[in-house]
């Protein structure tokens, strides 16, 4: 796509993005206002609002580039870890700005668990893997930890999968059981808020379903905002989706609405190419 | 020239510099041997443990000072070397503000380049007038300790910290994720990873440090004796080489050999138990 066009379609964005009436009316967990990132010169996403609603699936979709990764990192202050990065703006949960510097970031890691990529299990056993997140946030007693470690592994399914080998090596699982057990350590924490970046793009389309059929299950109890690259996954799962683009070399969220209305009668025209893969 | 006998070619270059390193060592072992065998054949073991004096011209060969001397050096460097080098690399790696960083890693490369024999007369110009205060001489095994644990701090930090950055950083961005704390973090994430490698680096060190002559030479005292305290002078086998072999000849001369036998065997051991505690530690 020449400089040209992409410049006429940004015409076509509305300055001050706003969500259609109706869909603001919904209680948000997450929500993000004016959220802007960037490093030393270098603008990674312009300033964005986007409500993050509580208990339904969110998905965030875009080209790769786009700042969406990032996004996930900047509300679980992952950003903390890398030098210069500039945040400005808000992200309320639970009427408190994460942003502050006074925020007590384990419970916050702990409301709001992170499922990355690449699934990365701790290399020791699979009952350490859940002891160690556990016993750090204050669960000490065996029977409870026992428990814990049950109920998560079962709502992921991988209980039956796993339960006579829980004191070998994590590392030895599939990739999808990996990426499972990642997901239940993350559970076992009983979180409010999943967010999941690209969860299945490194599985194989087996383990891929299961992971969706998961996420499904899990609607209603968490809130979830799953970014991806797959728009057939986002159509299959997401009841509200955000788009993202990027020019001049930053992003920029497009368009937020519900899935349905993304995918069928997007009003931006930048939104229309994307969903019909007519651009990237 | 063909790919494939190109390979060929370059397998017998590293072949032909690979048995370079070979033979010289068993050269130097087979050297260090025969040059020590006159006083090997003459002299019962027992004479370097139970003698009481090293009089090497007069027939008595008591080097049992000089090996504990080299050890207690060694080891005390090694006590005080192992845990700021390590802990300053922690903090290096994980706590500390990128300017911070920037500036302890030029420090510490610095630090590592400068010669031993420097270190050495800051000893003598320094620390052994100081510790003469407290306790006359100054020349100790204290005094040798802290100026060797100077020589291999910098490279012991350096180790650490190459060692620490080459932990996976997906699972310390997972566990940061899962609300740890850094504590938890460097505990049970970062410290069982990169246990092999600070084990193989810190054992190397340990061989540098026992190795080490000038600059303990030079602050040490040198007397022949077993330490009653760390203020106590020593002589480590490696400045008793140093100090007599301008003018030593025949069974002397054999002697000092003998020392230098003694040292490397004193680092192959060493060099054995780091393969023994990694083999332990696959068997895991």
């Amino acid at each position: 796509m020449s400089a040209n066009t992409t410049h006429s379609h940004l015409k076509a964005v509305p300055e001050n993005y706003k969500a259609p009436p109706g869909i603001d009316k919904l209680p948000a967990y997450i929500n993000i206002e004016k959220l802007s990132l960037s490093y030393d010169t270098q603008t990674i996403f312009e300033p964005l609002s986007l409500p993050i609603y509580q208990n339904h699936i969110n998905a965030l979709i875009g080209p790769s580039g786009c700042g969406k990764s990032s996004l996930l990192n900047t509300i679980v202050r992952l950003t903390d870890y890398q030098n210069n990065a500039k945040i400005k703006g808000q992200i309320h949960v639970n009427n408190k700005n994460v942003l502050d510097d006074s925020t007590d970031l384990i419970s916050l890691r702990q409301n709001i668990g992170m499922i990355f990529q690449k699934p990365m299990p701790f290399p020791m056993s699979i009952r350490k893997n859940f002891e160690l997140p556990l016993k750090e946030h204050g669960v000490k007693n065996k029977d409870e930890l026992e428990y814990k470690i049950e109920t998560a592994l079962k709502d992921v399914g991988l209980w039956d999968e796993v339960s006579t080998r829980l004191h070998q090596s994590a590392t030895q699982l599939s990739g999808g059981q990996q990426q499972r057990l990642c997901i239940a350590r993350i559970l076992a924490l009983e979180p409010k808020a999943l967010l999941m970046d690209e969860p299945c793009s490194a599985l194989d389309p087996i383990a891929t379903k299961v992971i969706e059929e998961l996420i499904l299950n899990l609607k209603g109890k968490y809130t979830i905002l799953i970014v991806t690259h797959n728009l057939s996954q986002a159509k299959r799962v997401a009841d509200y989706v955000a788009f993202m683009w990027y020019h001049q070399g930053h992003g920029k969220l497009i368009e937020h609405n519900y899935a349905d209305v993304i995918f069928n009668s997007p009003s931006n025209p930048i939104t229309t190419a994307y969903v019909q893969g007519l651009t990237e | 020239m063909s790919p494939l006998k190109r390979d060929r070619y370059l397998h017998l270059v590293l072949k032909f510099f690979a048995c370079i390193s070979i033979v010289s060592l068993f050269f130097v072992i087979f050297f260090l041997v025969t040059e020590s065998w006159r006083i090997i054949e003459s002299t019962p073991a027992s004479k370097y443990i139970l003698d009481d004096a090293w009089h090497p011209t007069e027939g008595e060969f008591f080097l049992l000072p000089m090996i504990i001397g080299s050890l207690l050096v060694m080891i005390g460097a090694m006590l005080l070397s192992i845990p700021v080098g390590i802990f300053t690399a922690i903090l290096w790696q994980f706590y500390a503000p990128s300017w911070f960083s920037s500036i302890l890693e030029r420090i510490v490369e610095v630090l590592s380049g400068i010669p031993s024999v420097v270190y050495g007369f800051w000893g003598i110009m320094i620390i052994v007038p100081l510790l003469g205060k407290f306790q006359a001489p100054g020349t100790s095994l204290l005094a040798g300790i802290i100026v060797l644990t100077l020589i291999v701090l910098p490279t012991i930090t350096l180790v650490a910290n190459s060692i620490f950055q080459q932990v996976n950083k997906l699972h310390i961005q997972n566990a940061i994720a899962l609300g740890l704390s850094r504590f938890t973090i460097i505990c049970h994430i970062i410290f069982p990873q990169a246990k092999r490698g600070l084990l193989t680096g810190v054992i190397l060190q340990a061989g540098r440090a026992i190795g080490e002559t000038l600059a303990v030479l030079m602050v040490c005292g040198n007397v022949v004796q077993i330490p009653g305290s760390v203020f106590e002078p020593v002589r480590t086998l490696t400045s008793n080489i140093a100090l007599e072999m301008a003018y030593a000849m025949d069974i002397h001369r054999s002697a000092l050999f003998l020392s230098g036998l003694v040292l490397m065997i004193v680092v192959f051991m060493l060099i054995l138990m780091t393969e023994r505690m990694k083999n332990r530690e696959n068997a895991l």
